[in-house]
């Protein structure tokens, strides 16, 4: 990965850049990983804050919770909740792999392996999940109720 | 390689501007928190999201009968409120994090942390009450 981004850089006489700019780190994929569970992580905060509100209604009454959760069961929000499951699903992997950086002895070495693992393990429970919820949401849409 | 004479605007250790560094571990205990809730949350939130999304027709079944069968059980109740706290606080913990590191004055950021721990506080509270105080028989 340095090697290929760094290429440009050396062309240039070295006294254009004075030590204070620094270079620009245009991020590797560990990066990409953290970001990716900073937002997953985020998400997933903010449903769960709408997710304890809406079934607090258990203790309103039991219309007002079938009401509302009756919204959970229209097609549209079946891919919201692949989306959450989506998120729930990376954040818990990538979070293994955090931990196995932090405390493996091996971890540094073999964050990117395990990077690929996680994202390979989110595909195999993706896929049979988003098959599962998909046709849900169209047997819903078409011969539901 | 030239170097310039301030490479770069960090304050100087001692500056009067700087906080006082933090007298406690509370943010090694966080970081330590973070992980191991993270471990028991894999567990109970992805069980719980198999439960509801997946087994027995999925979220179609869910209705407030359905909430009063499983809360009829002690190990669900328990359940539901170790993830209920667990995840607050994991949540929180990690939005706290998100706050601190991209706010820009420290008016923001005193007012986002105030929000996130107001919002913590109501739906641990509130999710906490309901749990305890859930009456299957109301009307």
């Amino acid at each position: 990965m340095a090697g290929t981004t760094a290429t440009a850089a050396e062309t240039r006489p070295r006294e254009e850049y004075p030590r204070a700019k620094g270079t620009l780190y245009r991020g590797d994929l560990g990066m990409w990983s953290w970001v990716a569970h900073r937002i997953t992580g985020v998400l997933t905060f903010f449903f769960l804050f709408v997710h304890v509100l809406d079934t607090a209604l258990v203790r309103v009454s039991p219309n007002a919770y079938d009401t509302v959760i009756s919204t959970y069961k229209h097609p549209v929000m079946i891919l919201f909740e692949l989306g959450l499951l989506a998120a729930v699903l990376f954040h818990a992997f990538n979070g293994i792999r955090v931990m196995l950086i932090d405390f493996w002895s091996e971890g540094t070495r073999f964050q990117r392996p395990m990077l690929w693992t996680v994202v390979g393990l989110w595909l195999v429970l993706m896929i049979p999940a988003a098959i599962s919820m998909l046709t849900r949401a169209i047997t819903e849409l078409f011969g539901g109720h | 390689m030239t170097t310039t004479e301030a490479p770069l605007s960090v304050d100087k250790p001692r500056s009067a501007t700087r906080p006082a560094a933090r007298r406690n571990n509370f943010e090694l205990y966080s970081w330590v928190f973070m992980r191991l809730s993270g471990v028991v949350l894999l567990f109970l939130v992805l069980g719980h999201m198999l439960i509801m999304l997946f087994l027995d027709g999925g979220v179609q079944r869910i209705n407030f009968a359905f909430v009063a069968g499983r809360w009829a059980s002690p190990f669900w109740q328990f359940w539901d409120l170790t993830m209920l706290w667990l995840a607050g606080l994991h949540g929180g913990n990690g939005l706290r994090t998100v706050i601190n590191d991209y706010a820009r004055s420290e008016t923001t950021r005193f007012w986002l942390r105030t929000l996130l721990y107001c919002s913590i506080v109501l739906t641990v509270g509130l999710g906490t009450l309901v749990l305890f105080t859930f009456d299957p028989n109301i009307s």
